[in-house]
């Protein structure tokens, strides 16, 4: 703990508290929003309209800035729900515990559209929807796992209980992350190679590099939002004979 | 940190790594059932399979793709820049299929060694450029082809 400037300290310690934590991402809210509208506007134009065509696959190659940044985000997503589900798991702290199980549908979504998308571009371009290569497969598993991780939760009635069951289910699955990552350097695959993760440069032009990295965070920021708008409300839902959603609810009346 | 908090952590630890662990050694026993396809040296030196289906990776070699009737029959050599392998197929191929593409066919060897192909995809490369900087490229010596 005496690595970290004590702000830092002071600050999630604040955070979780759930009365602040609600007051607190309530007026954080319409500032998150902007930002991802401004980028997501800023993204898609450069991506669709300002971006060049690929020398080889011509404007079909523009489904990139949806899928990869998906793609990325389904990986994201994932070891942010490890990692806050480990938190609950060693700390107990609550929100860990909320932030990890409302990651989970946000996460299974971005891992969806991944999947979609990429079948949209595999059959223009490789001539078929889908393959068993390394790289779907693990892909799919990870869409399982996030069901699994909100069907554990559903099953459990006990909420804290649920958390716990859920995190370790999360921890075990973390194995297929790197799995995901790599799959396409281990084993032969119909799936290509890194593209800009990678320890060379990126192999895609600076012209369309921008526009994805873009892309890229304004998916962070709807992250955000997303998990957020639904860690509020299972908060609510959690410490609703609590004194402090008692006297705001009163306080509105 | 307090104890009991300590032996959480560590237990969790332990459960992570004993499960990259297990999937580590699964993975590597199935090393040969993940690879999507064989390479064209695999096939020469007899490590693809006999009068089953396998599939079959490679570049298509520069002026190799020829019509030898005119139907829809279509031959051309595959390599993996140390050996090649000869490829026939019947059908309507992937827009992306050009000579000097990767590509991933789906088929059996004949009694010849020629790999009698029922299925052609197009495996498109991770670089993406604008078609003015990939003529600019061709004007400078070829860069090297580093597919490992």
């Amino acid at each position: 703990m005496f690595l970290i400037p004590d702000p830092v300290v002071r600050f999630f310690h604040r955070m979780a508290s759930p009365p602040h934590f609600y007051s607190f991402t309530e007026r954080l809210m319409p500032w998150l929003v902007v930002i991802f509208l401004l980028l997501t506007a800023a993204g898609l134009y450069g991506g669709l309209y300002l971006a060049p065509a690929d020398y080889q696959q011509g404007d079909s190659y523009r489904i990139i800035y949806i899928h990869v940044p998906s793609a990325w985000m389904s990986l994201f997503i994932y070891m942010v729900m490890a990692v806050a589900g480990g938190i609950g798991l060693v700390w107990r702290i609550k929100l860990a515990e909320i932030v990890a199980i409302s990651s989970a549908p946000v996460g299974a979504s971005f891992t969806f559209i991944a999947l979609v998308t990429g079948s949209l571009w595999g059959k223009p371009m490789w001539g078929t929807w889908w393959v068993w290569d390394a790289r779907l497969t693990s892909e799919l598993i990870l869409l399982f796992l996030y069901l699994g991780v909100i069907g554990l939760y559903g099953a459990i009635d006990d909420k804290r209980t649920a958390s716990r069951a859920v995190a370790i289910l999360a921890l075990v699955g973390v194995v297929n992350i790197p799995i995901i990552h790599y799959s396409v350097e281990w084993w032969n695959t119909l799936h290509q190679g890194p593209t800009v993760t990678k320890m060379d440069k990126p192999s895609i032009h600076v012209s369309m590099l921008i526009p994805l990295l873009l892309m890229a965070i304004s998916f962070k920021f709807y992250y955000l939002i997303a998990m957020l708008q639904r860690a509020r409300t299972e908060l609510l839902l959690r410490e609703r004979n609590a004194q402090w959603v008692k006297n705001m609810i009163s306080e509105s009346k | 940190m307090k104890p009991a908090r300590k032996q959480r952590l560590i237990l969790i630890g332990l459960m992570v790594l004993g499960a990259a662990l297990a999937t580590g050694f699964a993975l590597k026993s199935f090393n040969e059932n993940l690879m999507y396809f064989f390479s064209t040296t695999d096939v020469v030196e007899g490590k693809a399979p006999k009068d089953t289906l396998f599939r079959l990776g490679g570049m298509v070699i520069k002026g190799s793709v020829e019509r030898p009737n005119d139907g829809l029959m279509v031959r051309f050599k595959l390599t993996d820049f140390s050996k090649d392998v000869t490829v026939e197929y019947t059908g309507i191929l992937p827009d992306l299929f050009r000579e000097g593409q990767g590509i991933v066919a789906h088929g059996k060897l004949n009694e010849q060694g020629v790999f009698i192909a029922e299925e052609v995809l197009a495996k498109h490369d991770e670089n993406y450029m604008p078609p003015e900087v990939k003529g600019s490229l061709k004007n400078q010596p070829a860069p090297v082809e580093g597919q490992k």
